[in-house]
């Protein structure tokens, strides 16, 4: 078995809060009491999310409108969001989560 | 919170991945076999038993199994199989020996994002490798990873465990997976299975698994070991990957009869978890098994409590230890200390405990065999190989 750790957190400045994202269709994620693993088909890297929180927020995704909506179903407080948002964006440049397409195929 | 590798020895929901053994038939009689491979067993799961297991597997989302064996190719519904897995959201890596792996074969696999390939090959040259895995064994490996690289199947692996003969190889393999776009794999040689009775002559020496640490931390993230070499952290810089026994806590076995075992290097009974076969399947032996609810407790370091490397270390390999007779909380016979030599010394030859089954080519059913080393010998003589001289010392 290899392992790979999570990638860095980035600055989030790109990452849309107000978009819709999802998570990769090669990505299976998985809960687990410290938060989840996650597991990319494409690359064959494991990499772990640590907050149960992050892990319902990533969930979340699927069913809200946007990455903003998708943190407060979660419960996390607009003081904690800078925080989610960069591990949400650390999330998107490792291509764990892409944004959503639209109708017309364009993401924005 | 604690840190992962924390969180890690409580065990999981389900295995990070698991190590999967379809068949205990085999092409070869690799003198260093984990599991006594050779003939098949009549009690072999069916494949629509298999079928039910990687349904659960999907509940369970293992993320992926290795499929071993034996040679996982020679069962007839192998192909089947792996389509299964992977239409079921279970990627596959498969460990073979290539000699099915055509270049049809290798096509197919080369369009899918859920399979992965490992070719095992334990010589860099012919004469090393088929020394250890039968004459014939190192052209077949080349063959199927000349045919993988023309059907473009990019970053294939290329499995050595590495051995006291091939340990000065390690930048020959790396040359070779390159001139195939492979990674070179390179995992640590167990007495467990025939690796038993091959163990004392094969196994690195003190001084070569010095030069295996310099070489893994000079190579870090390019190389992949399985985390298999975790014993090496107590010479102070952990080798890269999680440094954590995983066996029963984010790893495990599953035989080809269905049973399941902490790891693939622990065959027998006393590291029996349950079968597949039994009430509540492969979930419940995860989730329930005695064995794996031992395992999870947090361990004691006994006589290695007061090393300075325990931390880093932790005592080393169960399965190692186990084989060699040693106890399993004191050192591995491979102590990068050197306390292993001197617990080894005081182990009675001929006590320490066997894998249990052996279908190795030959030989009775089942149930404790004598020790025949090297049963079988190179085919020929070779001055230049370094195996020449443990060729004649074991005839």
């Amino acid at each position: 078995m290899s392992t790979e750790a999570a990638p860095d957190l980035r600055p989030a400045r790109e990452f849309g809060l107000d978009e819709a994202w999802r998570l990769d269709e090669r990505v299976s994620l998985r809960p687990e009491r410290f938060g989840a693993l996650l597991y990319h088909f494409g690359t064959r890297k494991l990499s772990f999310l640590t907050d149960p929180r992050l892990t319902a927020a990533v969930l979340a995704l699927a069913e809200q409108p946007s990455a903003r909506a998708a943190c407060a179903a979660a419960g996390i407080s607009a003081a904690e969001l800078p925080r989610y948002r960069r591990a949400l964006a650390a999330l998107a440049a490792s291509g764990t989560i892409r944004p959503e397409e639209r109708a017309d195929g364009t993401t924005d | 919170m604690a840190p992962l590798i924390e969180e890690f020895q409580y065990g999981l929901e389900a295995p990070i991945c698991l190590t999967w053994e379809l068949t205990y038939a085999c092409n070869l009689s690799c003198v260093h076999c984990l599991s006594s491979s050779g003939r098949r067993d009549p009690r072999e799961l069916s494949t629509e038993e298999c079928k039910a297991l990687i349904d659960e597997f999907e509940r369970m989302q293992v993320f992926y199994v290795n499929i071993g064996g034996g040679e996982p190719t020679v069962r007839s519904d192998f192909w089947e199989l792996v389509d299964y897995a992977t239409e079921h959201h279970v990627g596959v890596k498969f460990s073979t020996n290539g000699v099915r792996i055509t270049p049809e074969a290798a096509a197919r696999l080369a369009g899918s994002d859920y399979v992965d390939v490992q070719i095992s090959l334990d010589g860099a040259t012919e004469s090393v490798n088929d020394a250890v895995r039968g004459a014939g064994s190192y052209r077949t490996a080349m063959r199927a990873m000349e045919n993988l690289a023309a059907a473009a199947f990019a970053g294939f692996k290329l499995s050595v465990v590495v051995t006291r003969q091939n340990v000065g190889q390690l930048d020959a393999f790396e040359e070779i997976a390159e001139r195939f776009g492979a990674q070179l794999r390179l995992t640590r040689l167990r007495p467990s299975g025939r690796g038993a009775d091959v163990w004392d002559e094969l196994h690195p020496t003190a001084d070569q698994q010095r030069v295996l640490y310099d070489w893994l931390l000079d190579h870090g993230e390019r190389v992949l070991t399985g985390d298999s070499f975790f014993h090496l952290a107590g010479y102070g810089q952990a080798p890269p990957g999680l440094n954590l026994c995983g066996a029963g806590r984010v790893v495990c076995l599953v035989d080809p009869i269905g049973d399941v075992y902490a790891c693939p290097f622990a065959i027998h009974d006393a590291f029996r978890a349950g079968n597949v076969r039994g009430d509540g399947g492969f979930t419940t032996v995860w989730r329930e098994s005695e064995l794996f609810a031992d395992l999870r407790r947090p361990q004691t370091g006994g006589a290695c409590s007061a090393c300075s490397a325990y931390d880093s270390c932790r005592g080393g390999c169960m399965a190692a230890k186990f084989f060699t007779g040693l106890p399993l909380d004191g050192p591995d016979p491979e102590c990068v200390r050197g306390h292993g030599e001197t617990a080894l010394a005081a182990v009675t030859p001929g006590t320490a405990p066997r894998s249990m089954p052996d279908h190795s080519h030959g030989r009775a059913a089942s149930g404790r065999v004598p020790v025949t080393i090297g049963r079988r010998p190179p085919e020929r003589a070779c001055d230049e190989s370094p195996l020449a001289g443990f060729a004649t010392a074991v005839r």
